[in-house]
This record gives structure tokens, sequence and C-alpha cells, in this order.
């Protein structure tokens, strides 16, 4: 038996890359991020700076170094709060049904409505323009579409027969909630969470280009390909090796998180 | 029979394209025309794929691996897509066992009809309407004009195969392949629509293939029998020879597993029932929508049911009797409108917490009613959960010597639901609801869903277990087979209501309501023979 599949161990390796890579520049990086210098400015990569240096002279690697940190954080805890929130919410709603499903989900198809970004973007003039801001705008605008998600599959679990034969055991609700519904709710909920992970980590730098992300001088990845935009025809290791870090990345959680679905899932287990 | 043979097949070879591995093996035989012929086999016989290769409609993983199947002297397996096509529907007709997806349930039934006869004859608009409602007419649909504009949620699913029979015998096609055409229907039904089957298909002159599981309704209709074992044919012979005098273990071991009278035993009647049900009412509301509330359906129309300590009571009725919800509100999954159930003397929700200890059930689908994400012996020990006085050690303890009783060692214990046939997971369906050593024991269809040899045994782990405990149950069952051989006592249900009940044999014997009289008409009376065979005696046959 295989224990995870070629796409697995590729995701694996690329998250595993991130985190290292965040991680190593908690403690160093080759040179300082926040250093500008006029003599180095929009220096292509070279052997000093290998990935070359921006507008003001500082070195790209170093601050993506630093900003793997913050996009990785953002992503994780909006995920992490969207999908908490989320599938609270389509338990309930899933298994309550009649009037307390109404009302959640009258509440939750007017938050679908607007768009995730215009949504956040409400929320950000409420909260401020800053890493916790971002976190909680984009958490409250992906929460509906995980709660959707998840009430479906409630919805149809719940007419299944293990369902009724644990009702007849005498489990209590909350028990069978916990014990029966959520464990087959895995499946999707961990697809929607690793593509959830992507849209915040883009939806982070389309915030931070209208300029409501992470203030600058502090680099994520959103910023930097920002600003790296006006330069795109000089410099385009500008905004090359941002783009490259979020779509590698992005690659990588879905690849790990369709391998952890299929791990996660006994049905899977031992097929080829 | 050579200057009549209507569809002949040779040395039938099947394999999965990819791995080579062979899914039919080698199979012959010979199809008279206005004969009707039989394939009987359990699932995995290869008898569905044995018969659409007949028709070149075999799924794309499998292909014919040696053999030739000659219609009419023509050799099908040479045939081009058009050919065909005008070989299917015009010749050769398919009647399959799912009335609810074999129609296009966004299309008029009209409409549907009306396909075949536009691509097969040259008949005209209004010639080709007269056909259509002089059909439905034969098959029994009370309104025919209206059928034709409605779609086939509109009808009932004894109803849809009906229709289903009508598209196909519109062309009168010289074969009708029936695979499983009764299957998904009550006991009642079944044979009406079976014998409707029988007289159109005489008419008209058409052979009938008919492929089935259940050996005695297609003893009952035709004149040979092929009896398919993995893939091969295992015996061949005319019905009568076959069932009377058997040759092959396997068919001697399928005869067997055929549901037999068990014997009476003394059950204490003059002791108060351990369950009691009076005049109990359940009504499903009606959907609700913004500006109307339909009206409620009323499911059970006060039923008053008793059982007694270590009683089998059978609940038997066609779909849509209501036996299913009386289980259900018993179980305490429905609630009750009105009228009350008792448990040992007291009101059942006086003391719920005692009834849910001796109160377990067994759901019909062992598909459905397993946490795929559990292990087996995780499935069993969650049963003991609540149970009181009972440390994690002895939990486990009792839980695999459960599943060991239901005839599961500890090997199983580790696997996983998708792991086990359907046999198996209904033993472990059983395990889970006697681990607790119940009183009282709701038994839902648990046999339907699985192979006749696999019943058998199932049946018996079943009684020998009810023999051990002596828990009291209610099985519920469409099937009057088994519960001949399993029920102390048999109660009737239709339409919401008890219309007969009393002793077993009583009931089988001589039973009052013309609707049970339909009921036990659908089953045979069997006769075992020294030789293993038996002799099928059909009820009140007129």
């Amino acid at each position: 038996m295989k224990t995870f599949s070629l796409n697995g161990l590729i995701g694996g390796i690329l998250i595993a890359f991130l985190v290292l890579t965040a991680a190593i520049g908690l403690v160093w990086t080759p040179f300082d991020p926040m250093k500008l210098s006029f003599t180095a400015k929009l220096a292509a990569p070279s052997a000093a700076h290998l990935l070359g240096t921006d507008e003001f002279g500082r070195d790209v690697l170093s601050r993506l170094m630093i900003g793997a940190q913050a996009s990785v954080w953002i992503g994780f805890l909006t995920v992490s709060f969207a999908t908490i929130c989320g599938t609270l919410i389509g338990l309930v709603s899933g298994y309550a049904r009649g009037w307390v499903d109404g009302v959640i989900m009258a509440v939750n198809n007017a938050l679908m409505a607007f768009p995730g970004i215009l949504l956040a973007l409400g929320l950000l003039a409420v909260f401020g323009a800053n890493q916790y801001g971002i976190i909680f705008a984009l958490g409250i605008a992906y929460t509906p579409s995980m709660a959707r998600v998840v009430r479906g599959a409630v919805l149809s679990l719940r007419e299944r027969e293990f369902i009724e034969a644990s009702r007849v055991m005498g489990n209590g609700e909350i028990f069978t909630m916990v014990r029966h519904v959520l464990p087959n709710c895995l499946a999707p909920i961990t697809v929607l969470a690793t593509s959830m992970f992507g849209w915040a980590i883009l939806s982070e730098s389309a915030l931070s280009f209208l300029g409501l992300g992470v203030p600058p001088p502090a680099p994520t990845w959103g910023n930097m390909l920002a600003a790296g935009r006006p330069f795109i025809q000089q410099a385009v290791w500008l905004g090359l090796f941002p783009g490259l870090c979020i779509a590698l990345t992005l690659l990588g959680i879905n690849l790990l998180g369709d391998a952890l679905r299929d791990r996660l899932d006994p049905r899977m287990r031992g097929l080829k | 029979m050579t200057t009549d043979t209507l569809l002949s097949v040779r040395g039938l070879s099947l394999e999965v394209a990819r791995t080579g591995h062979k899914v039919v093996n080698d199979i012959s035989f010979d199809i008279a025309s206005g004969e009707i012929f039989g394939i009987v086999g359990e699932s995995g016989s290869g008898k569905t794929l044995a018969t659409r290769a007949l028709i070149s409609l075999l799924p794309p993983a499998i292909r014919v691996a040696s053999g030739s199947i000659s219609y009419r002297g023509r050799d099908v397996l040479g045939l081009n897509a058009k050919q065909l096509r005008s070989l299917r529907g015009a010749e050769i007709g398919l009647v399959f066992q799912e009335p609810m997806t074999s129609l296009n349930p966004s299309m008029f039934i009209g409409r549907q009809l009306e396909e075949g006869l536009i691509l097969h004859t040259k008949l005209s608009p209004e010639e080709r309407g007269a056909r259509i409602l002089d059909m439905l007419r034969r098959v029994g649909i009370s309104d025919p004009e209206g059928a034709l504009v409605a779609y086939p949620h509109e009808f009932s699913g004894g109803m849809r195969q009906r229709i289903m029979l009508a598209s196909v015998m519109l062309l009168k096609p010289a074969l009708l392949i029936a695979d499983e055409p009764t299957t998904a229907l009550d006991a009642v039904i079944q044979r009406d629509v079976m014998e409707l089957m029988v007289e159109l298909t005489r008419a008209e002159g058409t052979a009938v293939l008919l492929i089935s599981h259940d050996l005695p309704m297609v003893a009952r209709y035709t004149s040979r029998i092929v009896v398919m074992e993995k893939g091969s044919i295992v015996e061949h012979g005319r019905t009568e020879d076959l069932l009377e005098a058997p040759q092959h273990p396997y068919t001697k071991k399928l005869l067997s597993s055929l549901p037999f009278r068990g014997a009476p035993r003394v059950v204490d009647m003059t002791k108060a029932p351990m369950v009691s049900v009076r005049n109990v009412v359940v009504d499903y509301p009606g959907r609700k929508s913004l500006f109307r509330k339909a009206k409620a359906k009323r499911a059970l129309h006060g039923v008053s049911i008793d059982i007694h300590e270590g009683e089998v009571v059978a609940l038997v009725g066609g779909s849509g009797s209501g036996k299913t919800t009386l289980g259900r509100t018993i179980a305490g999954l429905v609630k009750e409108n009105e009228g009350e159930i008792r448990f040992q003397g007291r009101a059942r929700d006086d003391d719920w917490q005692d009834y849910r200890m001796n109160c377990q059930m067994v759901f019909q689908d062992p598909y459905s009613s397993l946490d795929p994400r559990m292990t087996i012996l995780a499935l069993v020990e969650e049963a003991l959960r609540l149970v009181p006085n009972l440390d994690a050690a002895a939990k486990r303890k009792r839980s695999l010597e459960t599943l060991e009783e239901v005839g599961l060692d500890a090997s199983y214990a580790s696997r996983y639901p998708h792991e086990l046939s359907g046999g198996q997971r209904q033993r472990v369906a059983i395990a889970r609801a006697i681990a607790r050593r119940p009183r009282f024991l709701i038994a839902d269809e648990p046999v339907s869903a699985l192979d006749v040899t696999v019943r058998a045994q199932v049946l018996d782990l079943f009684s020998d277990l009810q023999k051990r405990y002596g828990f009291s149950c209610l099985f519920i069952s469409h099937d009057l087979g088994v519960v001949e051989q399993v029920a102390d006592r048999v109660v009737v249900m239709q339409d919401g209501r008890i219309i007969e009940e009393g002793d077993r044999n009583a009931i089988f014997d001589s039973p009052k309501e013309t609707y049970t009289r339909r009921l036990l008409s659908a089953i045979p009376a069997l006769d075992h023979n020294a030789t293993g065979g038996v002799t099928l005696k059909w009820r009140f046959e007129s």
C-alpha cells in the first residue's frame, strides 16, 4: 500500500519548502530587507542579489523570505477562522433545519451576495488596515461559502441510516454530530479549505494592491507584486518572483489538500 | 428446436480489457422463438454482463474475448453501429431493473413512447398515437390519454415498470430481455407486472430472456433455465428437471437456501405483552410554501399491536402500507401524533433511558447503516458507550465476543465497512444491535438487500441469536418467504391500517383477507424431495 501519492509528495515538498523559508527568515536573511541602497536600484539577479533588488535597492530574496511569514500567517489564520466558523454554522444549520436553518441561511445568502473582496473592503474600514484586520475581514468574507458547503453535506448525511442508528443507540445530538456527521463532511471541508488558502493569499495581494493591506514598508507577497507593477518593463523580477511564490504555494496547498482528503478517507485506502 | 432458434450463444467469454480477467467464461445457450428462458445467478455471477453482450451494450472496460452470438443466423458481434441500432428496440427489447431511472424524468410519457416508433417504423403520427393509446390500455394504465402528457414521477414504481414494458412491446420485438424486471417492486406488484409481461409477450409471440436472482420467480414463468455462478453456467435444463433433480452442488445450494417454514415455537401469550402499541396515528406534514400549506398525509390510522416476551412478530405489507413508519415510530425515530406505546407495563416515554437500552434496531441497507469512517470494532463498541456498569476493558471484550457470535473473528475488528461484503456488513449491524443485550429488536427488512444464499445464512444467524438471548422482535418485511421462516405471528398492513393478524400457520394456510391472499400468491410453498430438489406449489393459483 502506497502511503502517499506522488501528487501529495510534490505538494508536501513545496509546502515544507515554504514553511522552512519563512522559518529561516525569522532568524536570518541575506540582507536587511528594509535597508535602502541607492547604488543598487533595480539590479538584475546576480551572485550578490540572487533575485535582484527593487526600486529602493532592497534585496528581493530577503523581502520574499520575510513576506512569506506574513502571507502564510494571513492565509493560515484566515482559513482557520473561516473553516471553524463556517463548519459550526453549517453543522447547526443543516442539523437543526426548520426556522434556525432558515434564519442562518438568509443571513448567509445575504453575505454571499456581496463580492468577497467588497465585503472585505468594508470590514477593513471597520477593523483598520493591518494584518489582523485583513484576517478578520477575509475570514468573515469566506465563512458563508464554507457554511453552505458543510450544510449541504450535513443535509444529505442526516438522511443516511447510520445517523438514525446513532439515534436509536441513544446518542445525543451533539455526540452524533461530532462522531458521525462531522468526520463524514471532512472531504468537502478539506477541499474548500485548501482552495481558500489560495484565495486568501490572492485577496491579501489584491487588498495590498489597493493600499488596504499590510502597510509598507513591511513586505508581503501581495504588496511586493503590487509594487513591482510599474517596473514590469525594466525589472521583470520584481513581479515575477512574488508571483511565482504565490503560484507555487497554491499548487502545493492544492496537491497536499487532495492527498490529505484521500488519506483521511478509509474508503480510499488500499486503492490504487 | 433447431428450425426456430432465435438467438444462439456459443462459447461466449468476456474479460476486463485492461487485466484480461475473465468475468464470463465460455457460456452457451439457445433461445427459441416464443420461448421464455431464464438465467438465474447471484450478484457477481456475470448474468447481467452476459446479456448486455447480446446487444453489444457492454461497459467500455469489458470486451468479448471469444465466442459467437447469432440472432436469426446473423452474427451480432460483427454488426456495425447502424445495424446494431436497427436490431436494438425493433428486434430485441430491453426492460431494466430500475423503473425510477430507466424513463427520462423530464419528458412526457407520450413522447418517450413515440420515440421508438419514429425511429423504427414508418407509421403516420395518427397511427402512432392510436398504437400508443392501445398499448397503454393493454398494460393497465387507467387514463391513457392523461398519461401521454404526464411525467414519469407522477406514477408509482409498478406503473412505471408497466409503462417501460409498454414502450418496449410497442415495437413488437421478437425477443424481450428483462433484467431483474421486478426486483425493485414489492411482492404483490411484482406478480402483477410479471403476469402482464407473460400475457403480452405470449400474445405477440415474443420470446423472453428473464434474468433474476429469484429462482422461484424465474421458475414460475420459464420453460428452461441456466444457472450461473462466477461467470460460468453450472447447470442448464428444463425448469422442472432442474428444480426437482438438481445436479450441480451450487444449484442444490440455491434451492436449499430458499426460505422454508420454521418449526412452530411456544410463546407464552398469557403474560402481559412486552411492547404494547395502542391506536397510534402518524401524520406526515405537508410541504409548506409561502402561500399555502399542503394537507398532512396520514401514514398510520390508529394502529394497535402487541409483542410478547420472546416472540417474533412479522409486519408485512406492500410498499406504502405504513409498516416501516410503524417500526420507526415504535423505535422512537418518528413521533406519533396520537396513541400510546407501552414497554414492559410502563409508558415508553416515562423511562426513555431504559427503553433505549432495551430497544435496538437493524436497518435494511447494510451499505448505509454503518458509518464508513469507523472500524468494525468501533461500530460495535459505540453501541456499548451508554451502557452503565461496564468499564472500557469489559466493553472491548463484549464487542469482540459479539462479533465472534455473528461469525466475524478478531481479524475483522480493525477493518472498515467498505472492505466487507453485504452479508458481512449486515452481520456487523446485527452485532451492533445485540451488543447491549436488548429485550426488544426491530428489524426493518434486514435481509432484503442480500443475495439468496447469504440471506439464508443471515436468517440462520438471526434465529440462533434469538434462541440464545430470547429477545422479542418486530420483523418488518415485504417478503413472505422470509417471514414464513422466522415469524411466530404475522400482522398484515395495508394503507396504514392493520387488516389481518394471527398465528403464522393460520395466516399462511388460511388467510381471510384478499390482500393477504395476494401477498401469499407471490411466494411458493416448497416441497423438498430426497435428492435435494424441490417442487414449487403456488398458492391460490387461479
